[in-house]
């Protein structure tokens, strides 16, 4: 076994010497920590800033209208829907740790899956501002959902871009409550610690008066597995139906049948890869390394190979079915527009997106390297990139060389595109970095689970005599001292 | 002397002014307040309840708590969102805004599917979210029990079990002393604020 770098980092899923108040009173006191670091401020100013790049980009799009993107015919679909199923998929990660680890009984999970569904709200919440601001008529958004109106008019079901609008606000909605739910116990946690009067009213009231009753706890639970249980089928089902909106057309590259599975296996590297980016910054800036340990940095990197190889076959895939059907078109979008360098302006996104998915990942079958946190960041880094290239090359070398030569064309963003894209980049970092300061980034009831599991939840385990200790000794031994 | 239980049926009344909602221990363990939770309901009483920092293994069986309505409901809510959601599909395809797309048929319901899965899936969870909170009586800002001074560690470290005045076979000074046989690290009153 590698030892590790530093002598704080653990392979256990908790550092030792851990007891219900020691884990409670870590997390909870970097949100209840009245300091606040020049540096957390820093970086929620440069994302805010960054964020302020979409509304630019919003405005434009608001004021002039869709023309100033890119857009254009062929390619009526672009940045928009590149950046939409960019985020979507980078979502789908904290769906998955919290939902489907849980029915699978990974413990390992319970350190990371509140800010990794955090992650999946903001995320998806960023994904829907694409088609929000690419419907252009904004007054005429109610058109999208079943609504009864004057015009007798109803949405067209058999399309999978009315699905998507079901699929995204369902996930949407359910992410949140099932974010909610889980907060809920320890919303209560920071009522009871917190010691400022706008605190404890704010978290009060978002408690909602919850006082951990054994009946309430029963009903807690059984609701918490099958809200697990429900968003584990609907999370493969929203990205297969996003990779529905492709492969429903019959758009020479688009038109195949591995689109699902692909899109769901790529949504989930994309998001554990957004998983390190965020974890290994956090647990280095709020000394929480003995919380998210390295099994969980290595056993995220372990899902990022595997499903990097799943995706990695998708590309064998495709480029073999692309020969395999027989077709002309298929044959001159794989073998053409996306591979060779002379005759298309966009293959050098196909050998990016080889480099970037496929070669990137491979140090990450050594321990040495998925035990090594700047490593593993650097690889995520190009993972993200890479999962984003991959939306460019699916959409853009489709669009731009599709049947007709007459009807062929060539794409490139607008400075609006960049902006809106940038922006949502600081808007979901903004909210990321608000968020660990305002709500517990870890859970902090379910990590007294684990610590009761290991078998050293009270106070007097502990090696170090804490206050606690002392404190629990004292009302052991004249129990009226407390009072 | 007797004591009787005030109009609301809540607590006893143990004074001009006082009203006693129960006794509450306090435990250091979580496998303490299990145990203990077993021996309060062995003895007969059936108005208790536990307040833990976490879900305990097998305390709601301890307590004698049934309760099974969160799967039913989210079972009720996901076939009434299926077929909701089919049904608003049928009628938008087929009754209300039918379209001749080369002859092909208005009932496709293969079609169907995605948009009815979707809809199962959102109505079952809200469905069992609202059940959660109305069945558990959420949002209640004050209950008697937050009164305790040691309250505040239900929510980090410590355990605590209420036997409630309003049980039948509850005693001012035989409950009191049956508690404090328990192993508690203290038991104390829980008073009704008027």
């Amino acid at each position: 076994m590698v030892q590790p770098q530093r002598t704080d980092e653990t392979f256990e899923m908790i550092g030792p010497g851990h007891n219900y108040e020691s884990v409670t009173e870590k997390i909870s006191s970097v949100v209840l920590s009245r300091r606040i670091s020049v540096l957390w401020l820093a970086l929620v100013l440069v994302f805010a800033h960054i964020a302020g790049l979409f509304g630019l980009g919003a405005v434009m799009t608001l004021f002039w209208g869709v023309g100033t993107w890119g857009n254009n015919i062929p390619v009526g679909w672009a940045f928009g829907i590149i950046n939409f199923v960019w985020w979507i998929g980078i979502g789908h990660a904290g769906t998955l740790i919290s939902a489907i680890l849980l029915l699978l009984h990974q413990n390992w999970r319970t350190s990371i899956n509140r800010f990794a569904e955090a992650m999946t709200l903001f995320a998806v919440f960023c994904a829907a501002q694409y088609p929000l601001f690419h419907i252009g008529r904004h007054m005429y958004a109610y058109w999208m959902f079943p609504v009864p109106n004057s015009m007798g008019l109803w949405p067209q079901f058999k399309s999978p871009l009315i699905w998507d609008v079901f699929a995204i606000n369902t996930y949407l909605l359910v992410s949140a409550l099932f974010w909610f739910v889980g907060l809920i116990p320890d919303l209560a946690t920071l009522r009871d610690r917190a010691r400022t009067k706008p605190a404890k009213i704010i978290y009060g009231m978002l408690a909602m008066g919850w006082r951990g009753s054994a009946l309430h706890w029963r009903r807690y639970t059984a609701l918490y597995l099958l809200l697990a249980g429900l968003s584990t089928p609907l999370v493969l089902s929203v990205h297969t139906i996003v990779s529905f909106d492709f492969a429903f057309g019959n758009v020479p590259g688009w038109h195949t049948t591995i689109f699902p599975p692909y899109f769901v296996a790529g949504a989930v590297f994309a998001g554990f890869a957004m998983v390190l980016i965020l974890a290994i910054p956090l647990r280095a800036a709020f000394h929480l390394r003995d919380v998210i340990t390295m099994k969980h940095l290595e056993n995220c990197a372990k899902v990022m190979l595997a499903t990097g190889m799943i995706v990695v076959y998708g590309y064998i895939m495709e480029v073999f079915f692309g020969w395999y059907s027989g077709s002309e078109y298929e044959r001159y979008m794989t073998f053409v527009t996306r591979m060779n360098l002379n005759e298309s302006p966009y293959a050098w996104s196909w050998y990016a997106l080889l480099i970037c998915n496929g070669l990137a990942i491979q140090p990450l079958w050594f321990k040495k390297v998925r035990t090594n946190p700047l490593a593993l960041f650097v690889i995520s880094l190009f993972v993200s990139v890479g999962m984003w290239l991959e939306r460019f090359v699916i959409i853009v070398t489709s669009l731009t060389r599709d049947f007709l030569p007459a009807a062929w064309g060539n794409y490139s963003p607008t400075w609006v595109d960049w902006a809106l894209y940038i922006g949502t980049i600081g808007l979901f970092f903004t909210l990321f970095l608000l968020f660990i300061r305002l709500l517990p980034a870890i859970s902090i009831a379910e990590m007294r689970e684990l610590v009761a599991h290991h078998g050293h939840g009270t106070a007097s385990f502990t090696e170090h005599g804490t206050e606690e200790m002392a404190d629990a000794r004292l009302v052991e031994e004249h129990p009226t001292n407390k009072f | 002397m007797t004591y009787v239980l005030d109009q609301s049926h809540q607590a006893l009344k143990i004074g001009e002014d006082r009203l006693l909602y129960g006794y509450m221990a306090e435990f250091e363990h979580a496998e303490d307040v299990v145990a203990a939770a077993r021996r309060v309901r062995d003895a007969g009483y059936k108005k208790i309840d536990a307040y833990t920092p976490f879900p305990v293994e097998g305390l709601s069986e301890a307590l004698g708590f049934r309760d099974h309505w969160i799967p039913f409901l989210m079972l009720i809510g996901g076939i009434v969102g299926c077929i909701g959601g089919f049904a608003l599909v049928y009628y938008c395809t087929v009754i209300a805004y039918p379209l001749n797309i080369g002859g092909r048929p208005l009932f496709s319901w293969p079609m169907y599917i995605p948009v009815t899965f979707e809809c199962t899936v959102l109505v079952a969870a809200l469905t069992g979210v609202l059940g959660m909170f109305l069945l558990n009586g959420l949002p209640m800002p004050y209950h008697p029990v937050f009164d305790h001074p040691d309250f505040d560690r239900a929510s980090s470290d410590r355990f605590f079990l209420c036997i409630e005045a309003r049980d039948p076979n509850f005693d001012f000074t035989e409950t009191r002393r049956f508690m404090e046989t328990l192993g508690a690290l203290h038991v104390s009153d829980i008073e009704l604020r008027k």
